[in-house]
């Protein structure tokens, strides 16, 4: 069995080329699905983790998907505002530890602004427990201070210091400017790979400063300026979220529902983390089909090597006679066969091993900046193991038919063939 | 001197409803002999050949070899057999491609412990080296691949496989064939010598009449092979 084998690898470096084209279809294939599998398993990691360490996210009632959207992502725009008296009462809970207010509403050449408290670079936890970082500066102070998500500093191309004027509402292009009232850069945070990074970071008292003399919803005939903004009270009237964080995990659920049953206003409280993977799944569709149809290329793959092996048959009758003749049993040319099937399979499994971890090394950086995706170079998961042994298995299934041919074949040729 | 092969009432066809191509009543090869069976292409030579080897099994009579009544053993146990005891050499192809010289040798010991045990003294590489040099093939050549070898060559190495292990009995089916005329009576010389030295029966089929001369025997097939119309096929 094993001199057979060792038979084996000597006929297949004979014929190199072929082997090595066949090695190569397997390797790519495999390295397709393995890769897909990755990202996959990455991304959902990575999206799934996009805020954590807050247990709640409070808003007004709409659907859980929208808070998350708006809240976390910044994407659409909430239906309804709470109230700060809401806003005190939650905080007020004695179950509730820390409440972060979130306002928005406000964009800056298409990103974003966030109205918070500086408490938000504290409570914001991403990646498990991951806490935000500045690369320059530090969190607002001022009402006029903002702080920058990486990718804002990088595409815009600002530094501290920098005067940004925003816009209101959350249009790319928006023709109402709060041009009386610019903001300057005073910190710029370190990228997360979340959509912090796409963000704008304000004092709840600064959005209310803008927004002096625009209750009726339009640009105010006279504005303004900076200065007589702050005279005013700044205390905001209503917010878009909160996110809390609570003393105890197990009093999620009773927080959630004083927060959905609160009388004064209709409000709805949703656990990020479940929310998020709801999420997930919706767009998990188009991952599914990924997956299914990079299946369908390691298929192809094998079925490539099928082809190979069977049409070297032909050429390989007289090989086998030979062994045969000098003393080689029927099964012992089949193993032949299916050996060298389980040969390319299984280099083909490990180049393709090798193929994506090298091009995870090559472009791991790359990918974290392009699509904000950590693709860390942790070993795989039990679930591509389980599927790595299973082509190994389809390999050796698929190398029986031409050991069986083989054999077959030996049988009728005899010793000798006739050509 | 015993006899190495018996066989008696022979027939055999390919297909049941065909007229037997052989049908031997009595033929017996002593151990040790050097028999040249000659016969017309066609003439049932291979067949022959094919029923002492236990390749096939003929329809009626029986076969013995070395002791052995063929015909007693699964088809398992025959291809065991052979390999324990019946070194093969055709008319060309007989070698491995992608062996060296000296692998194609030593294989007939993957496929046999017993001719594996019947090297003793030395090593599996011990013992080609052995019989390549007994044939006049030595130096780095033993190392190179086959196919960079001439026929000449590559008929010696067959034969050198043949007899690696020492086998009771060796078959040649035309071995000679594509050699150059001159180098006929060169190679069974050197397989004679071989053959002599291990007490190796061997079954030398040709059509080369020249060649009869240089045998103890010669049986030729249309005396013996009672199938009396022969078609060419």
């Amino acid at each position: 069995m094993l001199f057979m084998f060792q038979l084996t690898l000597k006929s297949i470096k004979n014929r190199k080329f072929t082997a090595i084209l066949t090695t190569l279809t397997i390797a790519l294939s495999v390295c397709l699905l393995i890769g897909v599998q990755k990202i996959r398993y990455e991304a959902k990691n990575s999206f799934t983790n996009t805020i954590s360490g807050t247990d709640l996210i409070v808003g007004a009632r709409s659907g859980s998907i929208q808070l998350l959207l708006y809240s976390v992502f910044r994407i659409g725009n909430a239906t309804n505002n709470l109230s700060w008296e809401s806003y005190l009462d939650i905080q007020q809970n004695r179950k509730v530890k820390w409440a972060v207010p979130l306002s928005l509403g406000d964009s800056h050449k298409g990103f974003r602004v966030l109205g918070t408290r500086a408490t938000y670079f504290e409570h914001y936890l991403y990646q498990g427990d991951k806490a935000l970082e500045f690369t320059q500066g530090k969190p607002f102070k001022g009402v006029f201070d903002a702080v920058i998500g990486a990718e804002v500093a990088k595409k815009l191309g600002y530094q501290l210091q920098d005067n940004i004027v925003i816009s209101h509402g959350a249009g790319e292009i928006s023709f109402s400017k709060h041009d009386n009232m610019p903001f300057t850069v005073t910190g710029i945070l370190k990228k997360t790979g979340t959509p912090v990074d796409q963000t704008i970071h304000v004092s709840l008292s600064a959005i209310e400063a803008i927004h002096v003399g625009w209750e009726s919803g339009a640009s105010p005939r006279h504005k303004i300026s900076a200065e007589q903004a702050l005279k005013q009270d700044l205390a905001p009237k209503t917010i878009t979220a909160v996110m809390l964080g609570l003393h105890r995990k197990h009093s999620i659920f009773s927080v959630m529902r004083s927060v959905n049953e609160y009388p004064e206003e209709p409000l709805l409280a949703i656990m990020p983390g479940i929310a998020l993977q709801e999420l997930w799944q919706l767009v998990g569709v188009a991952e599914q089909a990924l997956l299914v149809i990079s299946g369908f290329v390691v298929l192809t793959g094998l079925m490539g090597m099928l082809t190979v092996i069977l049409s070297s048959l032909n050429e390989r009758r007289r090989e086998m006679a030979i062994l045969r003749s000098v003393g080689a049993r029927p099964w012992q040319i089949a193993t032949l066969l299916v050996s060298e099937a389980f040969i390319f399979t299984l280099l083909g499994i490990l180049f393709g091993i090798g193929l994506l971890y090298g091009l995870l090394w090559i472009l791991q950086p790359w990918m974290f900046d392009q699509f904000g995706l950590y693709m860390p170079m942790t070993f795989m998961h039990s679930d591509a193991l389980w599927v790595l042994l299973s082509i190994l298995c389809m390999g050796l299934v698929i190398g029986l038919i031409p050991g069986y041919r083989a054999y077959k074949t030996t049988l009728t040729d005899g010793l000798t063939i006739k050509v | 001197m015993s006899n190495l092969i018996e066989l008696s009432d022979i027939q055999f066809s390919w297909l049941p409803s065909q007229p037997p191509i052989i049908d031997i009543p009595k033929l017996t090869i002593k151990r040790g002999e050097r028999i040249f069976i000659s016969g017309d292409s066609g003439s049932g030579k291979s067949t022959l050949l094919s029923l002492i080897g236990g390749v096939n099994l003929p329809q009626s009579g029986s076969i013995s070899v070395i002791d052995k009544p063929l015909h007693t053993l699964g088809n398992a146990q025959r291809d065991l057999f052979r390999a324990d005891h019946i070194g093969f050499i055709f008319q060309i192809f007989n070698l491995i491609p992608y062996l060296s010289v000296i692998d194609n040798v030593t294989l007939p010991c993957f496929f046999s412990k017993k001719r594996k045990q019947n090297i003793q003294q030395s090593s599996l590489e011990d013992e080609a080296i052995r019989l390549l040099s007994d044939l006049r093939l030595t130096g780095d050549i033993i190392y190179k691949p086959v196919t960079q070898l001439s026929t000449g060559q590559q008929q010696r190495v067959a034969a050198a496989r043949a007899l690696m292990g020492k086998p009771e009995l060796i078959i040649a089916d035309e071995p000679t064939s594509s050699l150059d005329t001159d180098r006929r009576a060169d190679f069974i010389n050197l397989l004679f010598e071989e053959c002599d030295h291990q007490d190796t029966t061997l079954l030398f089929v040709s059509h080369d009449k020249a060649l009869e001369s240089l045998f103890h025997h010669t049986i030729s097939l249309a005396d013996i092979n009672q199938a009396a119309t022969v078609e060419d096929f």
